[in-house]
């Protein structure tokens, strides 16, 4: 219990300011989430669910917890902390720091005409760790495209452990879009919770375009017919960069159709890691289900772990998975250089063949052609120059 | 404008090519025939620079430059230019990005400014008529779900881009019907310009009658046994290899 233990003595210490600066609503999970976290500690990778990622090691150092005043009149949300898992130690730690609650709330049958983007900016002096809970919930009918953008303004180490809590109403259309764009020396931990009912379609999106260490996690339980969830994910890592994608779909009730497709290029040494459970509970029939995982190991020392899995409940279902992980193809290389592009480009555009199929399933054309764009600049590291690092110089 | 001398070269440790001496002046079409498994393949791919290839002995020079001493890209952006036998398919880059890529690195070798995106397409509209190439084509992936003719005519239609100054054509002629051969021989006829030179690797009379060959050579276990005139050809296809085997004592 030892990177704990610098958590639970903040608290103790830290307890009674945290309380008066932050809404009674949060507070009221606090002493809860106190008590399992300090009694489950960090999942330790025996765990299934955290095999690919040392999550004690991550969150081992002594990074600074903002317990700053905020405001403690905010509207109280009834959903706050009922749809992610509370037992798992992660959303506990969070629920403990947590200081507000970004909320975007859709009323019935509404759909507002622009996405809504939430930008986090990390900035500061000094290592801080960052508690976001983010709670979206669309109302019966609502409809919206909401996009998550994480950036680091600082060159300074991070550590972000978020939780966003989704409820998606009867017959509501959610497309959500995450796009990390940080630096080496952050440390991502975000742990999505969805609850969706009947009648919805959720498309969400999860891009690693630069990162440090990171994890995320999607829960996904499917409680209304006839819905229809994708979750697409799309990881450009190089360097000693390490992403990990550990996703649960959960199939609680008929007729509903869930997809996945998550496709990693790695180079240097950089580690990838998908985990994708699907669960097709007893008496969910008429279930379609498809997950993807292709990755492209550009380098000997690049490493990727995949493991899909299926487990399935029902008689009439239709289930589907598979995972590839495959190297540079050699005649493709010396087809083009026998045109005349350079080793480099044609590698370059191998690699954008590759990962832009995600992209191209975005259904916001004007964040797809702006995301094409990154995704380039990224391949061509314009995006992965940080000041100062010895590996980009 | 090609002087082969000499030339050993292996893959796996296995000796393919045991000592070729080769000359083309400027203008001049050479024909390279032989059995299956000679060699010719190899002499195309250690000409253009494949990686598999080792060259153990001899030496390539291409107007007046060591080839072996250059990369792949580099003996491409000099002018030379290989049609292939088996096109590779390319899987999500699209043709346009690819010609884009290849015809903006010729110019950038040779000095010249990238073409901006309106200059590209009338040039690739322009070149696309030459070989009688599909629209539809060149908005796919690079040979991606292409017929056999069409990779072929494909190949025709890059050269119209890049404007080598020395091609390869390894076996062009398989695979294609008659007016597919046509249209690709004659392509590549109204494309060349007096000073282009080629080698031609195929098995038929029939690419030879479209293309006049200067001479024909024939390539038996890895070295050239005998150069004669274009009615070596005929020769062969009337009468195969084995007379030429009997003649040389193999």
């Amino acid at each position: 219990m030892m990177s704990e233990k610098q958590y639970i003595e903040f608290y103790q210490e830290e307890r009674g300011e945290i309380f008066a600066h932050s809404p009674q609503w949060m507070n009221a999970h606090r002493d809860e989430a106190f008590r399992t976290f300090s009694a489950a500690g960090f999942p330790s990778r025996k765990a299934e669910r955290y095999r690919y990622t040392d999550v004690a090691k991550d969150f081992a150092p002594n990074y600074g917890i903002n317990t700053a005043q905020r405001p403690t009149d905010a509207p109280e949300q009834t959903l706050y902390n009922t749809i992610a898992d509370s037992s798992d130690a992660l959303v506990a730690l969070n629920t403990m720091f947590a200081m507000e609650c970004q909320t975007v709330h859709v009323g019935r049958g509404e759909h507002p005409q622009h996405p809504i983007q939430i930008v986090n900016t990390l900035r500061g002096e000094h290592p801080e760790m960052v508690c976001r809970r983010i709670l979206i919930v669309l109302e019966e009918n609502a409809e919206a495209d909401i996009i998550i953008i994480d950036r680091a303004a600082s060159k300074q180490r991070f550590l972000t452990n978020q939780v966003v809590e989704v409820q998606c109403g009867d017959g509501s259309h959610l497309n959500l879009y995450e796009i990390e764009e940080t630096h080496l020396l952050c440390t991502r931990y975000s742990n999505m919770f969805m609850r969706v009912g009947a009648n919805c379609s959720v498309h969400h999106t999860s891009l690693t375009l630069f990162n440090g260490h990171t994890r995320n996690r999607c829960d996904v339980q499917l409680k209304g017919e006839h819905s229809e969830v994708v979750l697409n994910g799309c990881v450009i890592a190089d360097k000693m960069q390490h992403v990990d994608n550990n996703t649960v779909i959960d199939h609680q009730v008929a007729h509903c159709d869930s997809r996945q497709l998550y496709k990693y290029v790695l180079d240097d040494s950089a580690v990838g890691a998908f985990a994708g459970r699907i669960l097709v509970r007893p008496g969910a029939q008429h279930t379609t289900s498809q997950e993807t995982n292709a990755n492209l190991c550009a380098t000997r020392t690049a490493r990727m772990y995949t493991q899909p899995m299926l487990e399935i409940y029902a008689d009439d279902v239709k289930c589907s998975h598979g995972s590839t992980v495959g190297q540079m193809n050699e005649d493709a290389l010396f087809y083009m250089r026998q045109r005349g592009i350079s080793e480099r480009e044609a590698r370059l555009l191998l690699k954008s063949a590759f990962i832009t199929e995600v992209i191209e399933h975005i259904p916001l054309s004007s964040l797809r052609d702006r995301l094409l764009i990154l995704v380039d600049r990224r391949l061509k590291g314009e995006l992965s120059k940080c000041e100062g690092c010895k590996m980009c110089e | 404008m090609l002087e082969i001398n000499n030339l050993h070269a292996s893959i796996g440790g296995k000796e393919i090519l045991k000592g070729i001496n080769l000359t083309i002046a400027d203008g001049e079409i050479h024909a390279v025939m032989g059995t299956n498994g000679a060699g010719k393949s190899t002499l195309s791919n250690v000409i253009v620079g494949h990686p598999a290839y080792e060259v153990t002995e001899g030496s390539i020079t291409f107007n007046g430059q060591d080839l072996l001493a250059m990369s792949t890209e580099q003996r491409a952006n000099a002018g030379i230019f290989l049609s292939f036998q088996a096109p590779t398919e390319i899987p999500g880059v699209s043709m346009t990005n690819f010609m884009r890529a290849a015809v903006n690195a010729r110019r950038a070798a040779m000095g010249a400014e990238a073409l901006s995106a309106g200059e590209f397409l009338k040039l690739m509209r322009e070149k696309r008529k030459i070989v009688e190439l599909d629209a539809k084509l060149t908005s796919r992936s690079v040979n991606e779900g292409f017929s056999g003719g069409e990779k072929k005519r494909n190949e025709i239609f890059q050269m119209a881009m890049l404007e080598p100054t020395f091609c390869i054509l390894d076996e062009t002629d398989s695979g294609l019907d008659v007016d597919a051969l046509r249209i690709v021989a004659e392509g590549f006829n109204k494309l060349r310009k007096p000073e282009t030179s080629a080698i031609v690797i195929t098995h038929y009379q029939r690419l030879l009658d479209y293309l006049h060959p200067n001479v024909v050579h024939v390539l038996i276990d890895g070295r050239i046994v005998k150069t004669a005139g274009p009615e070596l050809a005929a020769e062969i296809e009337k009468k195969g290899f084995d007379w030429i085997k009997e003649e040389v004592g193999l």
